[in-house]
């Protein structure tokens, strides 16, 4: 059985997609540096990362796949998933020998990376509904969130589409790093003492020195409206947690 | 300036609103523009939260005031009604609007209004609003309005190009029931103001056709809303009012509001210990058949089956009145058979026309897919089920709907039915 390890970058996998032609095996897996190994593998491979072979690759890909699917792919990338990368690099050596089989879903691979996918556009739909902003003294809107997926790549341009007049940033909480918009374009920051920023990263509250005068009224009309609009007829409290699990509440205005 | 009384004002208004179900932020894609805030998203629009009752909250949905002049026996907000009244002040309803939005709590703005000395001045005031938001605050965003019945064509007209979507409720299905329920409104002057916002936005398609800078007339369409369980309409009454609205270029949804018990006193309306909540969901099930499962109204309800069956859902019940048109072959099917498939929805339907360009199907890529095979193999042959070795087919020709229909209801679904049922009862004289 031949085994391929990459370094869990994106360049490595397509690298390994190359070396798997070059070589002209197919390996039964691709594990990432430190997977444990199988039983009975009597070939490992090395995968190094190579830019040149990976963009060759790419281009490959490019000839063979509608743009759609390609954004899949991507997409599919920033879901960070191990389970990820056994599918994903089948279906790129897939697409080599049979061409495009982006729309045969009955295909395990196409499903599971079409799947995943999916799961990361369900997850920066919510990063859309469920980012809640406070406002600091100096203007700046600030949201911190924590999602699964690595999805804030995703969603700036809505945010800069939608609030191009104002300042805002976006934090990632677990994967520290974010999105700043200055009222022109968006960069991505990253803090250097991260214990020393003027918010809670557990539970997004902005410090009460920065926040600005009337942010905790809004806050307040906020939660006061949320509890106002439910019927008490109606209660249904798991809808509610199907539409709006539990983990995104704790940065949530109206749940805390 | 916002205070502790602005508070208690939106909580009485919002309350005051909360029984009006449309929320959606759908219908119409605008991209953010500079010097203004917002954008609409288009698609299914954004629902920002989900309220302990599971309902989506995507607007701010509020009323400008409660006070109203009429006296509608299912509305809350009837004259005659003791409850707190209040009224926003033009400032602190934009105030809000734009403080929401800034912090992505809401899509927009769903303004209602009580009507107050006539309906002219009421719509005059709703659109004064939206005229602000747009030109003075410069907002982007969704705005949906309520349009007042009864008011004039030119303040119509003046509202249609600040909102995205404009709606005039029904309510009541047949003109009869609504008159006993609310003497002082009647059928014309629902469809009055639906036709002059159509008439609107035909004339704007007009126009932008030859010039192409024409601000657009309510681009998000119309919706309207149907109370369900407040009179004895059957679903059928109802089902054929939305497949009627349907028909028209301009209506985009149907609401449907599972009469919530709120004017007890009033003898003219059914006692409900709990809103027909089974009834409503099974609406919503027949309603989605029409717009995206080709379905016509009469194959879902008929004189036989004059209300849907509360156990199952709408399309399983013509599937069980109609095993003739079963099983359907995975592999050849077109899409609009699959559609008709019990347990086969838009999306897996789109997966396996897709998919079998490149094979056979099985049940087992089905399932893969996400396909209900609880539901979907009594209904379906495909790859394996049609093999001499497989075991014999047991689907609904061999069953019979009969023998089938139980395996298909659960418990749970069952005891929900039969509850909502003798909710009913009561309200047979």
């Amino acid at each position: 059985m031949t085994i391929y390890v990459f370094d869990g970058t994106m360049d490595g996998l397509l690298t390994a997609v190359f070396d798997a032609f070059a070589l002209h095996e197919q390996p039964q897996q691709l594990l990432m540096k430190g997977d444990a190994l199988p039983l009975f593998c009597d070939h490992t491979y090395q995968v190094t990362a190579d830019e040149e072979k990976a963009r060759r690759v790419w281009a490959g890909l490019e000839k063979r796949l509608s743009r759609e699917a390609l954004r899949l792919i991507s997409v599919s990338w920033l879901s960070e998933l191990r389970e990820l990368n056994q599918p994903l690099f089948h279906y790129l050596c897939k697409v080599f020998r049979q061409g495009d089989i982006a729309r045969n879903f009955a295909d395990p691979d196409v499903l599971a990376v079409t799947n995943i996918a999916r799961r990361v556009m369900h997850e920066q739909l919510r990063m859309k509904q469920f980012i809640r902003f406070q406002k600091a003294k100096d203007g700046t809107y600030l949201a911190v969130v924590a999602p699964d997926h690595n999805v804030l790549p995703l969603i700036t341009d809505h945010f800069q589409d939608r609030f191009n007049d104002q300042p805002w940033l976006i934090y990632d909480a677990k994967r520290h790093y974010g999105y700043y918009h200055d009222g022109k374009s968006v960069i991505r920051i990253t803090f250097e003492d991260e214990a020393a920023v003027p918010f809670n990263l557990t539970n997004g509250k902005m410090n009460a020195d920065v926040l600005s005068e009337n942010d905790r009224l809004f806050q307040d009309l906020w939660r006061t409206y949320f509890k106002a609009i439910c019927i008490k007829e109606r209660m249904n409290p798991r809808k509610q947690l199907s539409d709006m699990p539990r983990r995104y509440w704790k940065y949530m205005t109206e749940k805390n | 300036m916002l205070t502790e009384k602005t508070m208690e004002k939106l909580r009485i208004l919002a309350e005051s609103a909360k029984y009006d179900v449309s929320c959606s932020s759908s219908g119409t894609v605008r991209k953010g523009k500079q010097g203004m805030v917002g954008s609409t998203v288009g698609g299914v629009g954004i629902c920002h939260s989900f309220a302990d009752d599971g309902r989506c909250i995507s607007l701010l949905k509020v009323m400008l005031t409660n006070y109203c002049m009429y006296d509608c026996a299912y509305c809350i907000n009837r004259r005659s009604n003791d409850i707190k009244r209040a009224t926003l002040s033009v400032s602190e309803l934009e105030d809000i609007t734009m403080e929401f939005y800034r912090r992505n709590y809401i899509e927009g703005l769903f303004l209602s209004s009580g009507v107050v000395r006539n309906p002219d001045y009421t719509m005059e005031r709703l659109t004064a609003i939206a005229r602000d938001l747009r030109t003075v605050h410069r907002f982007n965003g969704y705005i949906h309005l309520k349009s007042i019945p009864g008011c004039s064509q030119e303040l119509l007209n003046e509202a249609g190009r600040y909102a995205d979507r404009m709606s005039v409720n029904i309510e009541i299905p047949r003109e009869e029931s609504l008159k006993l329920l609310a003497p002082e409104k009647d059928h014309q002057s629902v469809f009055q103001p639906m036709k002059l916002i159509q008439q609107g936005v035909l004339e704007n398609k007009e126009d932008r056709r030859r010039y192409r800078h024409v601000p657009r007339f309510v681009p998000a369409g119309q919706s309207t809303q149907m109370i369900v369980g407040a009179t004895k309409e059957s679903d059928r009454d109802i089902l054929q009012m939305s497949s009627m609205l349907y028909g028209q270029p301009t209506m985009r949804r149907v609401y449907y509001s599972g009469y919530v018990s709120v004017n007890t006193y009033d003898p003219r309306l059914p006692i409900l210990k709990q809103p027909p909540l089974v009834r409503e969901n099974r609406l919503y099930q027949a309603d989605w058949l029409l717009r995206f499962y080709h379905f016509k109204v009469e194959e879902i309800v008929d004189d036989q089956h004059a209300n849907l069956d509360l156990e199952v859902d709408p399309k399983l019940a013509w599937a069980l009145r109609h095993p003739e048109a079963f099983p359907v072959d995975i592999n050849t099917a077109d899409y609009e058979q699959l559609l008709r498939v019990p347990g086969l929805g838009t999306k897996s339907a789109w997966l396996i026309v897709n998919s079998r360009r490149f094979g056979r199907l099985t049940s087992y890529d089905l399932k893969k897919m996400g396909v209900v095979m609880k539901k979907a193999k009594y209904f379906i042959t495909c790859g394996e089920l049609t093999s001499l070795f497989s075991q014999p087919i047991v689907g609904i020709n061999e069953l019979r709907p009969e023998r089938l229909r139980p395996l298909l209801v659960s418990k749970a679904q069952q005891k929900r039915a039969a509850e909502e049922r003798q909710l009913k009862l009561e309200f047979e004289e």
